[in-house]
């Protein structure tokens, strides 16, 4: 599939939301294009993940407009075509029996896939996950009893799974040491460029945002949009975006 | 020894008892990996009041045990969902409540007939051939629902807003649960009894969990045992009249402590 970077896969037209008198998300514009790779980044409290989760329709929309694939969010059904990865996927019980196949199959517990589906389609779509995330001779081992590295793999096994055409991802490198955090900016860019995945990230990570994405929305409290990562971090955008009292500290490895 | 299936009480409660353990750990497994134990509790508490109504009407106690939890279900779902009170008040709310109900209602009514202690701690002589055909009935549904539905309450419990943004609709499964654990409880409460239901569904999951399976076949260690559990303590409660409700969970509890011990020292 040619993947088509002037097709507007998600529009937020002017939305705004609150929790109670809490105002996180004021006005928000955005466009997102299919096979972009958006970084999106903010201090704490930005309304980051908020933003994501009405996305996805894990909270209800107050003010303005979602389109899903040029359909108001109330309305779309497909939601096969997202693959969700939670901060909760990462704090999940240790202890929850579920092998890797196990998980990985969840993947193919939608409505869409349950009506449309043969064991043996089934078995495929997850060898060919694991094996796309490099994690296919870990297949019988329990998720428990993987490092946080390989369970974020599994994690991404298991959208893939699905089918998918957009990948979100709320803070999936938190608790992941370094050398297995530059291993999934690796498998992202795969998904991204090799499957032609649409990717929108929200990380607290700016530096490897700028050097990762392709596309920047900085978020704190309304969402400026930035075409080139390198040019935002280096510009005086990201003082604005913290306060100028803050200092931000890169770490280069 | 084989004069024991000359009564056809115990034949009764060995089909019953059967059925009963088979359907249990396939609800345990998700009340224990979604801390919902105390669901199963306060359900327990509900069919008593329905028990006792049952009796007061003279309506077969099953049934009216079956309505009141699973009304009591909907409703505790709905009190959670509204967010006006926490999720587990609504749940203490419903267990005191219902107790409450029920001990006025056997006050009032002296006692009835049978003995409540049968329905607290359950006993095999309260299986009346009728109750065969509902717990039969019932438990065919309810496996039947939780076959269908398994990977989707797999999914949900394991990662609630992964499954919710696949598609699932969480609300309708979660209330599917709710009634399917209504279901099942009412069912128990014969043999088992009110205050040993969360029992037979918690207890051989949990040992189950001890052998660190995949989810398949810590469901099927937790079934066998649960069967085991049910023959051998509905066998002790016969001979030794005793009640059967503890004689199974008794029976648990033992395969329980010995797992530990065993996984200790293979360590």
């Amino acid at each position: 599939m040619p993947v088509n970077h002037q097709k507007n896969i998600i529009e937020i037209k002017n939305l705004s939301f609150a929790y109670r008198e809490n105002i996180v998300l004021k006005d928000v514009n955005l466009t997102i294009h299919q096979g972009d790779y958006l970084g999106v980044i903010g201090p704490n409290g930005s309304g980051k993940s908020t933003l994501l989760k009405l996305i996805v329709g894990l909270l209800p929309k107050q003010n303005g407009e979602i389109l899903l694939f040029g359909e108001p969010i109330d309305k779309f059904k497909k939601w096969h075509k997202f693959g969700y990865i939670s901060q909760r996927a990462i704090n999940f019980d240790f202890l929850f029996p579920a092998t890797v196949t196990e998980v990985v199959a969840m993947g193919r517990y939608n409505q869409a896939s349950l009506f449309n589906r043969t064991k043996q389609t089934d078995k495929n779509l997850i060898e060919q996950a694991l094996r796309n995330v490099d994690m296919w001779d870990f297949r019988d081992r329990l998720i428990g009893d993987l490092s946080s590295g390989q369970q974020q793999r599994i994690f991404i096994a298991r959208a893939l799974c699905s089918e998918p055409e957009v990948i979100l991802l709320d803070e999936p490198t938190v608790g992941v040491d370094i050398s297995a955090q530059e291993k999934f900016y690796t498998l992202l860019k795969k998904l991204n460029q090799e499957l032609n995945l649409t990717l929108i990230m929200v990380s607290h990570d700016m530096e490897a945002m700028a050097k990762e994405a392709t596309e920047l929305a900085c978020v704190n409290q309304n969402v400026t949009y930035h075409s080139d990562p390198q040019a935002c971090i280096r510009g005086d955008f990201l003082q604005k975006l913290y306060g100028n009292s803050s200092n931000i500290i890169f770490h280069r490895h | 020894m084989w004069s024991i299936f000359n009564y056809d009480f115990i034949i009764r409660a060995i089909e019953a008892g059967l059925l009963i353990a088979l359907i249990a750990p396939m609800l345990g497994i998700f009340l224990v990996l979604r801390r919902y134990s105390l669901i199963a509790d306060t359900l327990s508490h509900v069919s008593l009041a329905g028990v006792a109504i049952g009796l007061l009407l003279n309506i077969n106690p099953i049934i009216t045990a079956l309505g009141a939890a699973v009304l009591a279900s909907l409703s505790i779902e709905r009190l959670r969902l509204s967010k006006k009170i926490y999720g587990e008040s609504a749940l203490s709310i419903f267990l005191s409540g219902s107790l409450a109900l029920a001990i006025v209602l056997i006050s009032y009514s002296h006692g009835f007939n049978v003995n409540l202690l049968n329905y607290l701690f359950g006993s095999i002589v309260t299986v009346r051939p009728t109750d065969v055909y509902i717990i039969g009935l019932l438990s065919i549904i309810a496996g039947v629902l939780l076959m269908i539905f398994f990977r989707q309450l797999l999914f949900i419990s394991f990662d609630e807003e992964a499954a919710q943004v696949s598609g699932l609709k969480i609300k309708l499964y979660n209330s599917l649960f709710m009634v399917l654990s209504a279901i099942i409880i009412a069912i128990s409460i014969e043999i088992v009894g009110v205050l040993l239901i969360s029992a037979l569904l918690v207890l051989p999951v949990i040992t189950a969990l001890q052998f660190k399976k995949s989810f398949k076949l810590t469901l099927l260690i937790a079934e066998l045992i649960s069967v085991f559990s049910m023959i051998t303590g509905l066998l002790f409660s016969f001979y030794f009249n005793i009640s059967s409700g503890g004689t199974i969970v008794l029976t648990m509890l033992t395969i329980f402590i010995l797992t530990t011990l065993f996984k200790k020292i293979s360590d």
